[in-house]
This record gives C-alpha cells, sequence and structure tokens, in this order.
C-alpha cells in the first residue's frame, strides 16, 4: 500500500481529532451532567437529614435539661412549702433532707440552705463548711429575694468552685426567707458532655453574657456568638425557645463551624451543640470524594476510550480510503487500457490496408523478376533482398497490429477446457526455429498428468508465446543459454514456469515491466505490450503472476492458474488456422 | 509458386473498396491463372453477380456503403454455391468467425501472402488438399 501524502495526513490527523473530541464530548456530558445532579440532590439531603439530625438532637436534649431545672426547682419548692421556716432552720432537719433528696435522685442537690432576708446563712447542710455565711453582698441574692424561684448562672462563690443554686423565697411574717439548693456542676455538666457526635461535635451551655455554664475540655469559639442573634430572637425571626438555631460560621482561623443552639431556662441560657463543618458533614465530603474519583476515573477512561476508537476508526477510514483509491487507479488504468485498446484498433484497421497494397505492390515486383527479361540483371539478388524485405516489414506491421488488437480484446473469448502440457508444447515448437535461431535451447519439465484449463485458449497462447519469445529475446544470441519450462500442480492450482539464463531485468524495470507499451528492447523490436497483456489475462482468469530476475543471471515467471474441475473432460479445440504466412 | 501451364484459369470475383488494392491483385492474380473482376463496394458486386458466373469470392469484410457480411449474404442468397473468402483488415476472430456463420469458405487478414491467398483459392473451387504452410 502507497504512503498517504501530506495532506492526507493532516486530513486524518484532524479526522482522529474530531472523534476524539466527539467521543468524550457525548461520553463526558452525560457523565457530568449525571454526576452533578446526583452530588446536588445527595448533598441537598444529606445536609438536610444533618440539619435535621442535630436540630432534633438538642431541641431533645435541651428538653431534658429544662426538665432537670424544673424538677430540681419543683423539688425545692415543693420542700420550702412542705416545712415551715423553724423546722427548716435545723440543721439535723435541713441533713435530713437532703439525705432524702440524694437518696431519691443522686447526688445532683449538693447542699441546702436557708437564709434570711439579712443574707445570713441560717441553718446549712452539705459538704462545705458555710453554716455562717453571709451571702447579702452577693449578687444572686439580690435577684432571688426579688422572684418567688430563681436559678442562678454559673458562679464561684464563696466556696470557690463552679455551681449553680436554685432558690426559693417564702414569706414568714412578712419577711422574705431562701430556701437555696446548690446544684452540683459535675451531674449537671453530665447533662451536656455526653453529647458527642463525630470527632468535633460537643456541647456546652452560654448564658446572655456568654459565658461558659457547662465544663468544657473542646475549645468553644465563643466569639462566634459576639453578635449571636441568640438571645434576640426577634433578630432572627426564628422561634428560638423551640425551633434550635442552625447556622455556619467562619471562626478566627478559618474554620467553618456549625452551631445549632436553643434557649433554655426562659431563655437566659443557651444550649449549643458546635461541631466543624467538615466532621458533620464528613460522609458528605467522602462521597464528595468518591463522586469526584469516580468522575476522574470515568473521565480517564472515555478519553482512553476516545483515543482508541478514533485510533482505531481513523486507521480503518484511511484503510478503506487506500483501497478505494487502488481501485479507482485500476478503474482509471482499465478505462485508459480500453481507450489505448480502441485507439489500437482503429490504427490497426488503417494500417493494414496500406501495408497490404505495399506487400502486394512488392510482391508485384517480385512476380516481375520471375520473367526472362531480369534475370541477366545485375542487381537482382539485390532487387529480391529489398523486396524480401519489404514484405518483411510489411509482416512485422501486420504482427504489431495484431498484437494491438489483440490488446483491445478483440481476440477469442470463449472460455473452454483444455490441457495447457499440450499447449505449451504447441507453442514450443512454433518458437523452436526462433529458439535455434538464438542459440537457446528449450527444455521441457512437464508434469502428467496435469488438470485442465478452463480458460480462452488464445488467450493462454498469447501468454505462454509471450513469455517464451521474451525468454529467448533476454538470451545473448552469442552467449546462447537455456529456456526452462515446468509445469506443476497442487490442490486446486496448475503452476506454469518460464526459466531463462539470460540478461534478467533491473529492479527498476521490474516494476514497470506489466505496464502498457513499456518496452526494454530496441525500439521497433518491441511493442511493450506483450507482458502487460499477459498480466491482463491472467488477472481474467483468476490467477496470478510473478516474477523473479536478477541481473546477468536470469528472470524467472511464475503463473498460477486454478485448475478446472473436471480434469479429464478436456475439450480438443480446433481452430482455423489459415492466414499463416511463409517466412 | 505452382507452375502455371498446369493449372486451370479460375474466374474469381474481388470485391474490396481499396481500389489501389484490388488493380494490384488483379495483376498479381492473373500471373497466377485466377482471372479477376473487381468491384469497389457491394451493388458493384452483386450486379457483376447478376450478369457473370464465377467460380470463387474474394470479400473485404471492411467496406463504404455495404458492409462485407451484407454483401456475403447476398452473394449466398443469388449464388448459394460460390465459395466466399473473407477479408479482414484485423485479426478478429469473431468478426471471421460471423462470417464463417453466413458461409463463407474461409477468411485471411490483411496483409497476407500472395502464395496462401492462391492456395485457398484452389482448394474452394476445386477442393484440393493443399495444405497451407
Amino acid at each position: 500500500m502507497g504512503n498517504n501524502p501530506p495532506d492526507r495526513l493532516e486530513y486524518y490527523a484532524s479526522l482522529k481529532r474530531n472523534i476524539f473530541i466527539a467521543v468524550v464530548i457525548v461520553s463526558m456530558i452525560p457523565l457530568i451532567v449525571f454526576g452533578s445532579i446526583t452530588r446536588y440532590e445527595f448533598h441537598t439531603s444529606y445536609a438536610e437529614k444533618v440539619r435535621a439530625h442535630l436540630s432534633i438532637m438538642v431541641k431533645k436534649h435541651a428538653q431534658n435539661i429544662d426538665t432537670f431545672l424544673k424538677e430540681r426547682q419543683a423539688n425545692i419548692v415543693s420542700l420550702a412549702s412542705s416545712y415551715p421556716y423553724e423546722q427548716l432552720a435545723d440543721n439535723a432537719f435541713l441533713a435530713q433532707q437532703l439525705t432524702r433528696f440524694q437518696k431519691t435522685y443522686g447526688p445532683v442537690i449538693t447542699d441546702l440552705g436557708i437564709i434570711n432576708e439579712k443574707g445570713e446563712q441560717i441553718s446549712y447542710a452539705g459538704p462545705f463548711q458555710l453554716k455562717d455565711a453571709n451571702y447579702a453582698e452577693s449578687e444572686w441574692l439580690k435577684q432571688a429575694m426579688a422572684s418567688d424561684v430563681y436559678t442562678s448562672d454559673v458562679f464561684m462563690g464563696l466556696r470557690r468552685l463552679p455551681h449553680f443554686i436554685v432558690a426559693v423565697r417564702s414569706l414568714k411574717n412578712g419577711t422574705p426567707w431562701l430556701l437555696r439548693a446548690t446544684i452540683d456542676f459535675m451531674a449537671f455538666n453530665e447533662l451536656v458532655q455526653n453529647i458527642h457526635i463525630g470527632k468535633t461535635g460537643f456541647a456546652f451551655i452560654i448564658n446572655k453574657k456568654i459565658e461558659m455554664q457547662t465544663d468544657s475540655t473542646r475549645s468553644v469559639e465563643k466569639n462566634l456568638f459576639r453578635d449571636a442573634e441568640l438571645f434576640h430572637p426577634d433578630k432572627t425571626g426564628t422561634d428560638i425557645m423551640n425551633e434550635p438555631l442552625f447556622q455556619t460560621r467562619t471562626s478566627d482561623s478559618g474554620k467553618e463551624i456549625i452551631y445549632v443552639a436553643r434557649l433554655l431556662k426562659n431563655g437566659e441560657w443557651a444550649l449549643v451543640f458546635q461541631q466543624d463543618h467538615l466532621d458533620a458533614y464528613s460522609e458528605l465530603y467522602r462521597a464528595r470524594e468518591v463522586s469526584l474519583l469516580t468522575l476522574v476515573l470515568g473521565g480517564i477512561a472515555i478519553v482512553l476510550m476516545a483515543a482508541w476508537v478514533s485510533r482505531h476508526t481513523t486507521i480503518k477510514i484511511a484503510k478503506a480510503d487506500q483501497e478505494k483509491e487502488i481501485m479507482n487507479r485500476q478503474v482509471i488504468q482499465s478505462g485508459h487500457l480500453a481507450s489505448i485498446g480502441m485507439l489500437a484498433a482503429g490504427i490497426a484497421h488503417e494500417i493494414n490496408n496500406p501495408v497490404a497494397i505495399m506487400v502486394e505492390e512488392a510482391g508485384w515486383i517480385e512476380d516481375l523478376l520471375e520473367d526472362e527479361d531480369f534475370k541477366e540483371s545485375e542487381n537482382l539478388n539485390e532487387f529480391k533482398r529489398a523486396l524480401g524485405q519489404i514484405r518483411k516489414q510489411g509482416i512485422r506491421c501486420r504482427n504489431i497490429t495484431h498484437k494491438m488488437l489483440n490488446f483491445s480484446r478483440h481476440s477469442d473469448h470463449r472460455v473452454q477446457l483444455f490441457n495447457l502440457n499440450e499447449l505449451i508444447r504447441e507453442i514450443t515448437n512454433l518458437s523452436s526455429q526462433h529458439a535455434k535461431y538464438s542459440n537457446v535451447t528449450i527444455e521441457l519439465n512437464l508434469t502428467e498428468p496435469l488438470s485442465s484449463i478452463k480458460a480462452s485458449q488464445t488467450e493462454m497462447e498469447q501468454v505462454i508465446f509471450n513469455l517464451l519469445n521474451n525468454a529467448i529475446d533476454a538470451i545473448d544470441k552469442k552467449e546462447g543459454g537455456k529456456v526452462r519450462i515446468h509445469t506443476w500442480q497442487d490442490d486446486s492450482m496448475i503452476h506454469f514456469e518460464v526459466q531463462d539464463t539470460g540478461s534478467g531485468i533491473s529492479e527498476a524495470n521490474l516494476k514497470r515491466i506489466f505496464d502498457p507499451f513499456f518496452s526494454t528492447k530496441p525500439t521497433g523490436q518491441g511493442t511493450g505490450l506483450g507482458l502487460s497483456i499477459c498480466y491482463g489475462i491472467v488477472q481474467k482468469m483468476n490467477g496470478q503472476i510473478v516474477v523473479e530476475s536478477t541481473l546477468e543471471k536470469g528472470s524467472r515467471f511464475e503463473i498460477s492458474l486454478p485448475a478446472a474441475e473436471s480434469p479429464e473432460e478436456t475439450e480438443t479445440k480446433t481452430t482455423k488456422t489459415t492466414g499463416s504466412m511463409t517466412s | 509458386m505452382m507452375p502455371k501451364e498446369f493449372t486451370p484459369i479460375i474466374r474469381l470475383l474481388l470485391v474490396d473498396d481499396e481500389v489501389e488494392f484490388t488493380s494490384i491483385m488483379v495483376k498479381r492474380l492473373g500471373r497466377r491463372n485466377i482471372v479477376a473482376t473487381t468491384a469497389n463496394n457491394g451493388d458493384q458486386a452483386l450486379l457483376l453477380l447478376d450478369k457473370n458466373t464465377y467460380d470463387v469470392a474474394v470479400l473485404d469484410l471492411k467496406m463504404e456503403g455495404m458492409d462485407g457480411l451484407e454483401v456475403l449474404k447476398m452473394f449466398k442468397l443469388k449464388a448459394p454455391d460460390l465459395p466466399v473468402i473473407m477479408l479482414t483488415g484485423h485479426g478478429s476472430q469473431l468478426a471471421a468467425e460471423e462470417g464463417f456463420a453466413h458461409g463463407a469458405f474461409d477468411y485471411l487478414s490483411k496483409p497476407y501472402d500472395i502464395e496462401g491467398l492462391t492456395q485457398i483459392i484452389r482448394k474452394a473451387v476445386f477442393g484440393g488438399r493443399e495444405q497451407h504452410e
């Protein structure tokens, strides 16, 4: 197969590129669209899920804590209302009550105390030495005296430990007194410290001043709440008492943090759940990574596939184009040959008549030379030689025109069965004179029996004749040489080989020997049609013609033809071979 | 070459549109005891055939006007026993075979050898067993 010219290569390169791009686009678009939709849907629903989950969790815990606080308040309220001041002012009784509480609810209440209107602790039950403590200066006392039931923020107080109190105000003869209970900070802490989600999710309670009401081992991004609308529900428009506030904020360190908060204790405190955004949405991010990986791998697969498909397709198209081009060339070639043939036929018709007249006129002079008057002529022999030459050249003209006519396929095309060996014998007989004159011995090595061939005998004759003549002509007359003709059969093919010890064919000429009008013989001796005709005939017979040649050693032509199915049915053809010429 | 004195005279009708060709052929055949009358087209040939009797006819296949094959068909109608030798300017066996199909005796392609032609003529007239070379 011939090489493609550069513009062809460019065309295939652009074709390959276009196929590649088309395949990539067609495959990538659904992948990306589908991937994006899935990602978006998943993201939305997962975010919604996380939000709902955290909100519910915070709401539930806030309710728990509220309940806890209310229960403690109820405990204290019931204690204050169940017993008179005098009884509660008795240390032993108070201690008894504390023990009862601790038995019932666990170590939730650390201590109990009765405080008069002056802030003096009248009685105390608990682990600290606070019997005669005076709370007159304490901020909480003022607030506790102002309301029936009071729950403080967490403070250090006299005991120098974080705690908060629940106080109930009662009246004795118009003078207020307080029953104060300290809530165990550890027990209260546990209510929020147990809230753990993921690696970074934890909860804490803050008051309106953004002071921690629970202990936290984790770092609380308090500054996130500086301008918090948390305690100003009007700002957000949400009912934080019922529905938790869900916000995402960026911390000073640049981390995205989500917090979920709900107010407690009538809006004085807030339970806040804080978690790193990355942690809260870790599964989402993982899913995102997986989908991205899938997308990338899919993309790579598509690109590889597109590369393969475009390459493969382009190669196939190039091959098909090449085959088409070869076929086109063959069509053009055969068209060429057909027009050459028609031209040749026309020339042959026109030439044969004048040549016939010339030959006849020469013949007439020969006839006249037979007469007595010329017998004495000095130049008689020279006349005869010249006339003989005219006749000989006339015959040559006829041979040429006949070859041209045969080339235009005006010969016998009837297909029949015949034996190749017989035909070879006939033709070698015909050529024996030519061979003898050229100092060539013809060796026949014909395998018997040989299956018949189904073809046009006239055409086959031409092939054999041409190859034999060429072989003889290739041999130098002075040195002489051999022409071997060999026939054999393998399976369904009959092979016919003509080998000579002649001059051989150069590599450059070997490529052109089947071209019409290509001849290496001296001008006037060859028409250059012989092998071209042979080639056409063999092709038509579904055969093959192979040439091997070495300069100065000789050439070998091998023709392989399909054997006819019925080898014995060889029909002997009798051709009218009139019109032969004396030479 | 056949010795002239022993060969009987043959009357031949030569039909060819090339006048130069027919005139030289008349001379050459005359030397071989063959008296040729020439016609340069089919009509002329048919007129001659009506008037005279011939032993053999030589007919060119390719002529202007009436084609050689048509002339052959007419000859075979008028004189079915007249042997007709076809001349062709080309070696096409197909054309020659069409001639055979219409009753031609033989065919020769131009240029031919005069001896070959005379042999065929004699064979056509006498049914002789001469072999051509």
